[in-house]
């Protein structure tokens, strides 16, 4: 019995029911009548042993290579099978993509914490450290010390707000300026001293243009060679880094400070984008800051000889300088907490200025 | 201090132009606020001749002008019964805005009547330079058309308006800014001098200065058979220029005098005098005298009086009395020519309230010298004005040294400025401003004129010198770096802030600025304002106090954004509260709010709740460094957050980091906040310091097991009251090597759990390091954790 031709028909009769097969089991089903223990292949293979040798040299590679290619068949209808099902499964979870997405608050830091990390990386680079002190202040550190005589009139120009006397008829007052930060440094520390020093300042004063709080910032340079050139270079290189321009056309105008002498006020020329201003170009003159090379006398009131020791010192509006960078126009709405201002004009906690990916 | 161009060229001889003179006045200090500058504002105006007026054809009233003007010939249509051929009269072309009027002309003619009117002729109301509107300005002589108007009506006189900063009293009067200007270079300053008056009798008044402190100087004349007349037109114009009302010559003088040369005067009614006059304290309610403010005011002994033997007569360098003022019909007069100290004046003048242009000037420091010139300067002008005969000038007391000269090397200009200027270059400019610089090479004692009291050591020099050379003349310099390697500037508060900031606003959190004081009765809704921190002066009744919580105005501020139709918002500050008055009475915090309100999603609503506040607390301590594993939560917050849903974290038992949880009910019904609120509270300052390692920033050695962790569940039964914290930590202490986990997966309460108890499901896992465990130590550590469990918190393995 070596015809091999009833393989064939076996063989395409067992194909074609393979590939018929409609599911996982109906596919076993025809596996195991094929090639089950008691399947047509199966029991044509046992019939091998009552050959003669001649016979099975024929029939035995004839009966191997068709159980091979029915197990191929079997093996890749399963595959396309699975695939046809998960494909059905898949195509069952389908959902619209387009439904919008679980709401996740945006929060925002507030201009004037990004101006002031702004103003730390600015002087950073120019070797100043920041510097703090409290708001509530006594006399000696926001006037007395700074210079400002008692019952002097300069005192009249910060609209004070004080505290209520204590029973020793001592009243602190809420700080007009970051400059007692300049006191409290040199008090305790030793020169060279080089400093910036935001903060919150008060001043009883509440109309478009003021508010009864806003920020400052202070600046502090104390060595033995430090003197008023060195102030015009540091405030033109900072006016430059801050606005991110390369022209800077400024005028210091002499004015009087009580804790600086000589003293002057920064005027830059500007031109106004909306509500931004552009640095550097333009044909007007604004004001932007106050400075002046540190009176001996508060040098004095520190415990340092004026003879030996000179520096500079600076301070400005942060709150001013945010709305002029970033296009603000109201200072009252810095503090209004509308949810749409912050969103609108704050910045993402992501932004860090630094000098290596910029400033915003 | 406004002064007109024309007087600042009385004592300045110059031929710069206004805006030159304003250039010069703002870099040498003196800071413009305003001109004034008519010939600018009436540019558009000038003069014009009208060669032919006739009778409109259809207006009776109305007159058609032919116009020269400086646009050629115009026909005007003008409606002015003085009108007519042959006048000089003001031009304003199509277009001009008139100020009087406040309109502008049509840029186009318009026909009056029929008849083309190419322009307008105006009046003095018109322009706004005068009352006169019954015609047309009809000017005096001939004029060349196209001359300014402001030209040919005498008002083209500048007014410059500038700030005057409280060191320099000299500005006050215009010789004083003439003074600087000079030094500048812009011009010279003009001698005009004050000569003296020889009296005719000896003054007959005696002088006594009871309080030399006060009034160390008083100079005192009398001068008889005097008119109170009508100031002349130059010196009514000059008051009118700077804004004074003129009143009479005798007041007039003294006011022209005030803001010529800084120098206050005081003239009385010598008729009303009775005896000797008296510098000296005030003597309480017997001194009781009407000022010429026409308020009464009780002299206290702190306050300088004039006053003769009967009666107090005013403020010494404050205010006069009405009692011995000059009215019209005054014949003699007695004029002081005083000095007042500065901080008394200041002191009378504050705790009067009494604003006056002698006090203004005395608490900032006239020059003391001045009282002789001043006199004798007044005297002339009354004689002049007023005529009367001058007695003698009776000097009482000593006029007050000059400040004292100031040791001066040169070399301070370049120290203190990085200015390399000449020594003559110093010399000279001192010079200009009145400094008397002697003595040999680097070495200047320089004398102070007795005007510069702000003068007194060598920095002022310095700065006199640097002003006047010209800031704008110092080489900027940029700060050479300081040696050495350059340690990162900021503190570990600073970071905290900035990491806490970044944390809370990555967690959708909008960073808030709010003020720092708020109401008390808002502060007692949170343990009220700490000790000394009640404000004096506050801006409002509403921002009285310094608020111990940020949360006030946060809470407010979520309000109003709801109000506004924002709800929603979750806000924080990182910003001071105030605990007392002590410079360490100070506190950072980081603050948050947030409505509970649960979002409307189609996968379902999700409402916030105080874990998720627990969660932005940690996440927000852990970004500033706090040991938040080693905190403690429980439930101890005051009495502003609602009893069964808040809690603070806490180190051990008495530093407490944070507070959170919901606000109380009745204290949202207090600031009227609907709903109710998640917040919380950290203080920063309270996260202790990290260890400093001194440079090494290099991580412990990584615990990383291979072993497959075990994981177990238990379920125990415990009292209601009992912290599920506690039982974490129990399990977490059965044995601290093995067990790197506990987590809660189920709290219950309820059917098959006995009334008051909750069944707390608890999975740990435990981490095995050499070899994996075996059942029976898994069951021994099992064991120890139910032992654990059981004896912390009183409950029961469930079974």
């Amino acid at each position: 019995m070596t015809d091999t031709s009833n393989l064939d028909t076996l063989e395409r009769d067992v194909l074609s029911q393979i590939e018929a097969a409609g599911n996982e089991a109906g596919l076993d089903e025809i596996r195991v009548s094929a090639l089950g223990k008691k399947g047509s292949v199966s029991l044509m293979m046992r019939e091998l042993g009552k050959m003669s040798p001649e016979e099975r040299q024929v029939m035995g590679p004839a009966l191997n290579g068709l159980k091979t290619r029915l197990n191929d068949a079997i093996t890749a209808r399963k595959d396309t099978l699975e695939n046809a099902a998960l494909d059905a499964a898949l195509a069952s979870e389908t959902v619209d993509i387009s439904l919008p997405v679980r709401p996740q608050p945006q929060g925002s830091l507030h201009p004037i914490t990004q101006v002031m990390e702004e103003l730390a990386v600015i002087f950073a680079d120019m070797g100043f450290a920041v510097a703090e002190g409290p708001d509530v202040e006594d006399d000696f550190h926001n006037f007395t010390a700074l210079n400002f005589p008692e019952g002097h009139p300069a005192r009249d120009t910060q609209d004070t707000f004080f505290m209520q006397p204590d029973a020793d008829g001592n009243r602190k007052v809420l700080r007009t300026h970051t400059s007692p930060v300049q006191i409290r440094t040199m008090l305790e520390q030793k020169p060279p001293i080089r400093i910036i020093a935001p903060g919150r300042v008060y001043r009883c004063d509440w109309d478009q243009t003021h508010t009864p709080m806003f920020h400052q910032v202070e600046g502090l340079v104390i060595d033995k060679d430090t003197h008023m050139g060195h102030l015009k270079g540091v405030l033109l290189d900072f006016i430059a880094a801050f606005f991110e321009t390369d022209k800077v056309e400024a005028q210091f105008r002499p004015h009087h400070f009580p804790f600086t002498e000589p003293s002057a006020e920064m005027d830059v020329k500007y031109e106004r984008v909306g509500q931004a201003v552009k640095v550097g170009q333009g044909d007007k003159w604004m004001e932007i800051l106050g400075c002046g090379m540190v009176h001996p006398n508060v040098i004095r009131n520190c415990g340092l000889d004026p003879d030996e020791y000179q520096g500079f010192a600076f301070g400005m509006g942060v709150d001013r300088l945010a709305m002029l960078k970033y296009g603000a126009p109201d200072l009252r709405d810095f503090f209004n907490s509308d949810k749409r201002w912050l969103a609108h004009y704050g910045f993402s906690p992501l932004l860090q200025a630094n000098l290596a990916t910029g400033l915003s | 201090m406004k002064f007109p161009l024309s007087w600042l060229k009385y004592h300045l001889e110059t031929d710069a132009s206004l805006a030159e003179i304003a250039d010069a006045m703002t870099m040498a200090g003196l800071e413009i606020e305003d001109i004034d500058n008519p010939a600018e504002k009436f540019g558009e105006f000038t003069v014009c001749y009208v060669k032919d007026a006739v009778k409109h054809p259809d207006a009776d009233k109305l007159r058609v002008c032919t116009v020269d003007t400086r646009d050629g010939e115009k026909q005007i249509v003008c409606g002015a019964p003085n009108a007519r051929a042959g006048m000089y009269a003001v031009y304003a072309p199509l277009g001009t805005y008139i100020p009087g009027l406040d309109f502008a002309l049509d840029k186009k003619p318009r026909k009056i009547r029929g008849v083309e009117s190419h322009g307008m002729m105006c009046s003095a109301k018109e322009l706004e330079l005068g009352e006169d509107h019954d015609g047309i300005i009809d000017l005096d002589g001939e004029w060349e058309v196209g001359t300014p108007a402001v030209v040919a009506l005498g008002q083209d006189d500048p007014v410059i308006d500038f700030e005057v900063t409280p060191n320099r009293p000299d500005w006050l009067g215009v010789r004083g800014i003439a003074r600087d200007l000079a030094a500048t270079g812009i011009g010279t300053l003009k001698d005009v001098p004050v000569n003296e008056i020889e009296g005719s009798f000896p003054c007959p008044v005696e002088i006594k200065l009871d309080w030399p402190e006060a009034c160390p100087v008083f100079m005192g004349r009398i001068v008889r058979g005097v008119k109170n007349v009508e100031s002349p037109d130059w010196l009514k114009k000059a008051l009118t220029s700077i804004g004074l009302r003129p009143i009479n010559a005798l007041a007039d003088i003294t006011n022209l005098i005030s803001y010529d040369r800084c120098r206050p005067l005081h003239v009385y009614d010598a008729s009303k005098l009775t005896g000797a006059i008296h510098a000296r304290k005030g003597a309480g309610e017997t001194d009781r005298f009407e000022a010429l403010d026409n308020k009464e005011y009780v002299p206290a002994d702190s306050m300088c009086v004039i006053a003769d033997e009967a009666r107090a007569l005013g403020f010494g360098g404050v205010m006069g009395g009405v009692y011995s003022g000059c009215e019209s019909d005054t014949t003699d007069v007695f004029i002081e020519a005083a000095w007042f100290d500065p901080l008394i004046t200041r002191a009378t003048a504050k705790a009067t309230g009494i604003d006056s242009d002698a006090k203004y000037r005395y608490e900032r420091g006239v020059d003391p010298a001045s009282c002789r010139d001043g006199i004798e300067y007044a005297t002339r002008l009354i004689l002049d004005i007023c005529g009367g005969e001058a007695s003698e000038v009776l000097v009482a007391g000593e006029v007050p040294a000059k400040p004292a000269d100031i040791e001066f090397p040169v070399t301070e200009v370049k120290r203190l400025t990085g200015l390399d200027l000449p020594r003559e270059e110093i010399v000279r400019i001192l010079e200009t401003l009145g400094f008397e610089p002697v003595g040999e090479g680097d070495m200047l004692t320089v004398g102070v004129p007795s005007w510069r009291l702000d003068c007194s050591q060598k920095a002022d020099l310095v700065e006199e010198v640097a002003r006047i050379h010209g800031f704008d003349n110092l080489e900027a310099l940029s700060l050479p770096r300081l040696p050495g390697r350059r340690e990162a500037p900021a503190t570990p508060m600073q970071l905290r802030a900035r990491y806490a900031r970044r944390a809370l606003a990555s967690r959708g959190y909008s960073e808030a600025v709010t003020w720092s004081f708020c109401e008390t009765s808002q502060a007692a809704l949170f343990g009220g304002h700490g000790e000394g921190l009640t404000l004096d002066n506050p801006i409002s009744s509403e921002l009285d106090v310094m608020r111990p919580t940020a949360l006030i105005h946060l809470l407010t501020a979520m309000q109003a954004n709801a109000d506004r139709g924002q709800a929603g918002a979750a806000l924080f500050e990182v910003g001071p509260i105030y605990l007392s008055d002590a410079p360490d009475g100070q506190r950072l915090v980081a603050t948050g709010v947030m409505p509970v309100q649960a979002d409307r999603h189609w996968t379902g609503q999700r409402e916030p709740d105080v874990f998720d506040v627990k969660a932005d607390v940690m996440a927000a301590l852990e970004a500033a460094g706090a040991p938040v594993g080693s905190l403690q939560t429980v439930a101890e917050a005051r009495e502003w957050w609602h009893p069964g849903r808040s809690g603070v974290m806490r180190l051990g038992p008495k530093n407490v980091m944070a507070e959170f949880g919901e606000i109380h009910p009745r204290v949202l019904k207090a600031l009227d906040i609907d709903g109710r609120v998640l917040a919380f509270e950290i203080v920063l300052d309270n996260i202790p310091m990290p260890k400093k390692v001194s440079g090494l920033k290099a991580r412990t050695q990584l615990d990383k097991a291979d072993l497959t962790p075990v994981r177990r569940d238990f379920a125990f039964l415990v009292d209601k009251s009992v912290a599920a914290d506690a039982a974490i930590r129990a399990a977490k202490g059965a044995d601290k090597q093995l067990i790197t986990g506990v987590s809660v997966f189920d709290v219950y309460e309820g059917k098959g759990v006995p009334e008051g108890q909750v069944s707390l499901a608890l999975e740990v896992t435990l981490q095995p390091r050499e070899k994996t465990l075996t059942d029976e130590e898994i069951e021994a550590v099992a064991g120890k954790i139910v032992a654990k469990v059981t004896g912390a918190t009183g409950g029961s393995l469930r079974s």
